[in-house]
């Protein structure tokens, strides 16, 4: 089996607009936040609860 | 009192497809609005109040993570309610600019958003705090999202009746949280929140009417008239005051709640009074009136039973409840 090489041309495809690249960065920023938020959560209460992080009552 | 709306007798059909735009056009605030952040806030407040009233020491780290779960499982219902309802939030003024029907954000991103933060807020909770609060979470995210919203909100005019439970929740889940059971001043205040739902809705709808008309949803005064629904905001309104003195009455709250639940109870009667026998011309601002005093009263409540709960001042309390166990 060969594989041929075919020549493209760089198509421009979706090209954002400012506004557009202005929003995508303010919903990955928000999304890195909420992440962040979350493990500093998981981390405070980890700590709290000790060994007994797993033990949970009824 | 009708149960079952006449469809056949309400407004046109819903408007057609939404353009959405592509690429997304939508920010993180939209994101935040698919939570229904006032509502959070008010879910917030009222699971804090039964997680403050109740019995025994929680630590401050468990107890805001309790909280964030519990404003996330809220925020997961109102989500999956915009997925649902965005055919008729676009044919009301009030809801025509959340971020579905606005076409910034598709149905299905709404609803995924919302089952993801339903399953992390239910499963967390259950993990890192007890089994019980969890289990309430999710079945209070499960009567907002599929009972109310699916189910009632299109078919019946006991819609917010019915499905005011789901708001009634909280602060039962905030006991839950603190104390792994469920209490009889956790009971009283879920009783509190949910005769407090008709009057503060059917307030809102009387002036929206229109609004609930065109979107077909069969509330009260589109289905039973006005006069109607200023009369079961009276009657709920007279059933209220005296539920919201209880826990002072049984002795689990003190004297500042009770004097507030008094006063306040007094006020909503008054006010509720007030717009049954206002004339047509001026009953409007009588309701916009009783919308926002609901509103008021539900938060100084519920900030008493805080603030005395803090400060150790329950134990003016009326000893009934002691006399009856």
């Amino acid at each position: 089996m060969s594989l041929v090489m075919i020549p493209q041309q760089n198509e421009p495809g979706i090209v954002l607009t400012e506004e557009q690249k202005r929003r995508r960065r303010g919903r990955s920023i928000a999304i890195a936040l909420a992440l962040l938020a979350f493990v500093a959560l998981i981390f405070a209460v980890t700590l709290v609860k000790g060994p007994g992080v797993m033990i949970r009552p009824l | 009192m009708v149960l079952l709306s006449e469809r056949a007798s309400l407004a046109a059909p819903l408007p057609g497809a939404v353009a959405y735009a592509e690429p997304s056009m939508a920010g993180a605030g939209d994101y935040l609005a698919l939570m229904k952040p006032r509502v959070m806030s008010l879910v917030v407040f009222t699971a804090l109040a039964g997680l403050v009233a109740a019995p025994g020491h929680m630590h401050p780290v468990l107890a805001f993570f309790a909280l964030v779960c519990i404003a996330v499982g809220a925020g997961s219902a109102g989500a999956i309610n915009m997925w649902y309802d965005a055919d008729i939030d676009a044919v009301m003024t009030r809801t025509a600019d959340r971020p579905v029907p606005a076409g910034r954000i598709r149905p299905g991103e709404a609803l995924a958003f919302g089952l993801v933060l339903a399953g992390f807020s239910v499963v967390f909770l259950g993990l890192m705090i007890n089994v019980l609060a969890a289990g309430l979470l999710a079945f209070t995210i499960f009567f907002y999202a599929v009972v109310y919203t699916i189910w009632l909100k299109r078919w019946t005019p006991q819609n917010i009746v019915i499905g005011g439970a789901a708001g009634a929740f909280p602060p039962v889940v905030g006991w839950a949280a603190a104390t792994g059971g469920i209490g009889l001043e956790s009971i009283l205040l879920f009783f509190i929140i949910f005769f407090w739902t008709p009057p503060h809705f059917w307030a809102l709808s009387l002036y929206r009417s229109d609004d609930y008309f065109r979107a077909n949803i069969p509330m009260l005064p589109v289905v039973s008239g006005e006069a109607e629904t200023r009369r079961q905001i009276l009657l709920y309104s007279l059933v209220l005051a005296p539920i919201g003195t209880l826990p002072w009455l049984l002795g689990t709250a003190g004297l500042v709640y009770g004097a507030v639940a008094i006063l306040g109870g007094l006020t909503m009667v008054g006010m509720a009074l007030q717009l049954y026998r206002a004339p047509k011309s001026s009953a409007e601002p009588a309701a916009r009136r009783l919308f926002a005093v609901s509103i008021v009263y539900l938060f100084v409540l519920f900030a008493a039973l805080l603030l005395e709960h803090a400060v150790g001042l329950t134990q003016f309390g009326l000893p009934f409840g002691r006399v009856f166990a």
